[in-house]
């Protein structure tokens, strides 16, 4: 049975499983900020977009304050999930853990701080946090669940079975990492393409016509990707480019996650994405330069706003 | 001797304004830019910086067919200027040769189309318009002249054209190739500016970061392949310049002008930069993945704003 929640991070995936969740289960959200939760406390948390409604959530940013519950989705950026696990550190024996960041290796980060059953997940929907207590639901994507390290599947399809009936798209996968492959290799690709030039994921980056067109860029990264991939044994779910071509066709450019901290001068997710794909191509033995030039282009980028 | 310089932009001023220093050199300059014409003719032209120089024995205009028959051109316009610059002045240079001292490969063959006699330049000196009739020199250094192969200048007008430039201020040699110092930076250039464009980064923060160092030795090793190539004799390597300028007391500080024309959002020369590269590449038969993929972000970076 899930009968509570606890959302760690109210960014907007955090949001948007809170507000879904709070209408199948109690949830709490666990923020970084004491305003934050004071105004979740004190307000409904509303959802536009796909979704129209207003959820009821308890919030607080003391881990002490939280009930037990049965589920932790942690939410929050790569850049933020060392502090989150270290926050549940010691506390809710009883619970299952949730991560659904960028890249590859946040469940390991989390084990190191507890033996939590943990469930790897992927989530491809995104949305725009208006405020506080408002959040845009725009791409309606599923969340893609697999368990990690032994946890068993049936808990797995429980948690995609609850997330389904909160409003939200979900599927349990019994080896997740075909999926998490598949998106590592995208976002690794798209992310790091969108930081550097300013686009949003629009045409430009399925675009092969011309010799100095971006899909030819695109198309030679997410190569470079799924030979890290092969390399591992990994028959990837979805063929990146494909996934790429799909998303460049679907009317609205997304706006992705690195292009808006780069704008907003913030720091990436450069190394929990390409990284982590570089990580593992050194392990593997595989050369990987043109995600290589892009990952130092964007790491110097960040250090042209820290002076 | 007259000397018009076609496009007198930052490098185009520093040439025009030395030269009209010298009593035996009569300068004309072809710009675009009403403001900067007209402050060249009311004020004078002014550099300051690297050297503080006031011209004003300078006449320059924005309508081609006010030009005079001219012993010399001097082509300083950005590299995608090229075509449309010469088209307008070429019959100033109906008797005269045409030098390029434009960043990038592919200039001279654009000149030869118009004109019988060109010279092949690469310049060092650079700097930026602070405003109308007022640029800054930020970095002195070597000019080269040499004949373009197919359509060559002669020896002997190259030879007075750089020894008119030297005695000017601005060291210049006439050599008999000069493809090697054409190449030397177009290989810096090509490996240094998109990546001070693509991070935000002054030549010496490049170079700094040592990741970073890398990825632009990476640039120039296809470079280098590309020139070994098409038998050029580089003579120098150009991480020799690279770490030339990045000295506090040469280029540290100084943002290249691909960068500056990102900051301004302007088309840059990436065409004729990291494109040349892959394009004379491809001729060769050399790849040069880093290259094209600098090209592609750069490319990218101006559809960025061009479409919003």
């Amino acid at each position: 049975m899930i009968e509570r929640v606890c959302v760690v991070g109210g960014g907007v995936i955090g949001s948007l499983f809170a507000a879904h969740l709070s209408r199948v289960s109690e949830v709490w959200v666990l923020t970084r900020r004491p305003e934050h939760a004071r105004a979740l406390e004190d307000e409904t948390l509303a959802v536009s977009g796909r979704s129209d409604f207003r959820g009821k959530v308890r919030a607080t940013n003391d881990p002490d304050a939280v009930p037990p519950f049965d589920i932790g989705i942690v939410a929050t950026k790569g850049t933020g999930l060392e502090a989150a696990a270290t926050a549940l550190e010691g506390r809710f024996p009883e619970a299952t853990i949730v991560t659904v960041q960028n890249g590859l290796g946040a469940e390991a980060i989390v084990r190191r701080h507890g033996d939590w059953p943990i469930v790897s997940g992927v989530t491809f929907m995104s949305g725009t946090r208006h405020n506080d207590t408002h959040v845009e639901y725009i791409l309606d994507a599923e969340t893609w669940l697999g368990p990690y390290d032994g946890t068993p599947f049936d808990r797995v399809q429980e948690l995609a079975e609850v997330i389904e009936r909160g409003g939200l798209k979900a599927r349990a996968f019994r080896d997740l990492r075909p999926a998490q492959w598949s998106k590592l290799i995208f976002n690794a690709t798209v992310n790091a393409v969108a930081a550097l030039t300013g686009l949003p994921h629009d045409g430009h980056f399925a675009a092969e016509e011309r010799r100095e067109d971006l899909g030819h860029l695109v198309r030679a990264l997410m190569e470079e990707g799924k030979a890290v991939a092969a390399a591992a044994g990994i028959e990837l779910h979805e063929d990146p480019w494909e996934m790429n071509v799909h998303a460049t066709r679907r009317g609205s450019a997304h706006y992705p996650s690195m292009l808006e901290d780069v704008e907003a001068r913030r720091a990436t997710e450069i190394d929990l994405i390409t990284g982590a794909l570089l990580d593992e191509s050194e392990r593997l033995g595989v050369h990987l330069p043109l995600h290589t030039a892009l990952y130092r282009l964007i790491k110097a980028k960040e250090t042209s706003w820290q002076v | 001797m007259k000397v018009c310089i076609v496009g007198c932009g930052a490098v185009g001023s520093l040439f025009a304004a030395n030269l009209a220093l010298l009593d035996d050199v009569e300068v004309w300059a072809y710009d675009l830019s009403t403001p900067h014409v007209t402050a060249i003719n009311e004020h004078g032209l002014r550099l300051t910086g690297a050297g503080e120089v006031h011209a004003t024995r300078i006449t320059a205009t924005a309508d081609a067919t006010e030009l005079p028959p001219c012993d010399f051109g001097l082509v300083a316009t950005k590299a995608m200027h090229t075509e449309a610059a010469i088209a307008a002045t070429m019959h100033a240079f109906r008797g005269g040769s045409v030098a390029s001292v434009q960043n990038g490969v592919g200039n001279e063959e654009t000149l030869a189309a118009h004109v019988a006699q060109v010279i092949r330049g690469t310049t060092f000196p650079a700097g930026k318009m602070l405003e109308p009739g007022l640029v800054q020199w930020d970095v002195k250094g070597e000019t080269t002249l040499g004949p373009f192969e197919p359509r060559p200048a002669p020896g002997g007008e190259i030879e007075r054209l750089a020894e008119a430039c030297t005695r000017a201020g601005v060291p210049t040699a006439a050599v008999a190739d000069a493809r090697g110092a054409q190449w030397r930076k177009v290989i810096f250039n090509a490996s240094t500016n998109p990546v001070g464009a693509l991070t935000g980064l002054t030549h010496g923060r490049v170079c700094e970061l040592p990741q970073l160092r890398r990825l632009v030795t990476g640039l120039v090793d296809e470079g280098k392949a590309v020139a070994a190539a098409q038998g050029i004799d580089l003579g120098a390597d150009p991480e020799e310049l690279i770490e030339h300028a990045a000295r506090p007391e040469v280029a540290y500080g100084h943002k290249a002008s691909m960068l500056q024309d990102v900051e301004a959002r302007r088309q840059t020369e990436v065409d004729y930069l990291n494109g040349g590269i892959v394009r004379f590449g491809r001729e060769h038969g050399v790849p040069t993945p880093l290259n094209a993929a600098v090209v592609a972000l750069i490319k990218g970076l101006e559809h960025s704003w061009t479409q919003s």
